[in-house]
């Protein structure tokens, strides 16, 4: 399979790697995906006390689009308002990373990761 | 650009350049250009003669009579032609079948056709490593069982079925034995002068012959019958009517001549690469040769690196060209129905990778794929939540996963 130069991009140098402490109330975790499936996402949100995103990490297991498309993500979120995140689509990930029809479901996934992730910080508050 | 290195022999080999050579003389008018069917000139002889050589050479690789050998378009015809050609042939007698969940895809579609059309078929399941018992065959036949086929060597994760163990069971029961060959010739010893095997499929282009061609092994004594699947004219006595492919045919003769002669040398040195592979990798921590350890051809290594995604290390394997399940099931997203039916979990099935060494496989290849590997596995893991969880302590089968 051919991938895009956006998919390679990330997939050669994911953006945002890593780990938040799940316990800090200032931290939202979403974890998507099962193994049986081949995709795990767990993406982690950092909020300010004015509500804005300020720092996003992702690990990702999965094929490079689930990689990509978690990566693209937390570049995207970072300064932006949980509302503002929360209006991220999976057609604004597919678009970027021109993902093929077979790959539309990582970008779902991705989609289901910040939407899990706000909610998991909002139970926190 | 640099090529990657070619460690997928199960999914193709390259035609040997001495084959390429002898097929090259049957194609122009200097050549051998004749339809060995003709009988009135001489193009047609010298075209049966090439033909009738190439069968001998066939039948000598595995210890048969060249009169045994029916030529086709490869092994998935031939496993067409000897599950069908039985069973619509001996239909009377019988309507059930044995094979098993790890069988190529030639054999159970085609189960699963003559299930659409009445047939029963059983599949056996195979030991965590991959093996078929004598025993299962013989606790699962039937007074309605007309045939068993089983493959001898698993194109995926390369273990040895015990096919003379199993002949035994079938030949003392009257129930005809099929096996599909197409990944054993060349890489381990067949025997049919003493192995009770009635009808065994080939493939020229597993083993440096070219594609497009392919053979059946018919039983003589006891006689075989089947009932053709494909009509018109009468070719190889009624059981395969179509035009010789002589260029074909003589390509799968001289590769299969030249893998009589040095598979002993091929093997121990192929056996040495897969060696060096496995000892270069398997020191990382979570890392799995699928299937059993010793009762496997050289040059399969289908490995598991647990954690992480096989397309995604495929992805990171650009410059080695391997293949994450089978090359058949390489562009869907399930995991490999070989590994699954193993008991293999899902995580490790979407993690496996199978590594294929061959007869031009150099020892640079085999470091570079240990190098690239290694990196790859280590980076990826880095980028995975259930290597962390693995690493935290955490056990994946009690998490609840949001299955999607």
């Amino acid at each position: 399979m051919a991938y895009s130069e956006q998919v390679l991009d990330h997939y050669e140098n994911p953006r945002n790697v890593g780990k938040m402490d799940e316990t800090d109330a200032h931290v939202g975790t979403g974890m998507v995906g099962a193994p049986a499936c081949g995709d795990v996402m767990r993406l982690q949100i950092k909020v300010n006390d004015a509500g804005i995103i300020e720092d996003a990490k992702f690990k990702t297991y999965g094929c490079g689009s689930a990689i990509a498309s978690s990566s693209l993500v937390t570049e995207w979120m970072k300064g932006m308002t949980l509302d503002q995140a929360g209006e991220i689509r999976n057609s604004n990930i597919s678009e970027e990373l021109a993902l093929p029809p077979v790959k539309i479901h990582c970008s779902v996934l991705a989609e289901d990761a910040i939407k899990a992730a706000i909610v998991n910080y909002k139970s926190k508050q | 650009m640099k090529l990657p290195i070619f460690l997928d022999y199960s999914a193709t080999t390259p035609v040997d350049p001495r084959v390429a050579k002898l097929m090259c003389d049957c194609l122009t008018q200097e050549g051998n250009f004749g339809n060995p069917a003709s009988r009135s000139h001489v193009y047609g002889w010298q075209a049966e003669e090439a033909v009738e050589n190439a069968r001998r050479q066939v039948a000598d690789l595995i210890n048969a009579d060249p009169r045994e050998i029916v030529w086709t378009s490869g092994a998935t015809e031939s496993n067409n032609l000897a599950i069908k050609g039985v069973a619509h042939f001996y239909h009377k007698k019988g309507k059930h079948i044995i094979t098993s969940k790890i069988e190529h895809k030639a054999v159970l579609d085609t189960c699963r056709q003559l299930e659409r059309e009445g047939f029963e078929v059983t599949y056996l399941n195979p030991t965590p490593d991959g093996l078929i018992s004598p025993e299962q065959v013989a606790d699962a036949l039937r007074e309605d069982t007309i045939l068993v086929s089983l493959m001898h060597v698993n194109n995926e994760i390369g273990v040895i079925t015990d096919i003379a163990a199993i002949a035994e069971v079938t030949r003392a029961n009257k129930v005809l034995f099929h096996v599909d060959a197409a990944q054993s010739t060349g890489k381990i010893a067949i025997d049919l002068a003493t192995a009770k095997v009635d009808l065994m499929s080939f493939s020229a282009h597993k083993t440096y012959g070219p594609k497009g061609v392919g053979a059946l092994y018919v039983c003589r004594k006891p006689r075989v019958r089947l009932e053709a699947q494909i009509h018109g004219g009468g070719h190889e006595r009624g059981m395969r009517s179509g035009t010789l492919a002589t260029h074909q045919i003589v390509g799968m003769g001289a590769a299969f001549a030249i893998a009589q002669e040095e598979m002993a040398a091929d093997n121990a040195r192929i056996q040495k690469l897969g060696q060096r592979l496995w000892n270069g990798v398997k020191d990382m921590e979570e890392v799995y040769m699928n299937g059993h350890a010793t009762q496997r051809v050289a040059g399969n290594a289908n490995i598991s690196f647990n954690f992480v995604e096989g397309e995604s290390l495929l992805m990171s394997l650009r410059e080695l060209a391997v293949s994450s399940g089978s090359a058949c099931t390489s562009a869907s997203l399930e995991p490999s129905y070989v590994l699954r039916a193993l008991g293999m979990n899902d995580e490790l099935a979407h993690s496996s990778i199978r590594f294929s060494i061959g007869r031009f496989t150099t020892e640079a290849d085999i470091d570079e794929a240990i190098a690239l590997s290694l990196n790859a596995v280590n980076k990826l893991r880095e980028l995975s939540p259930l290597w962390d969880m693995y690493k935290d302590g955490v056990d994946l089968d009690t998490v609840q996963w949001a299955a999607h």
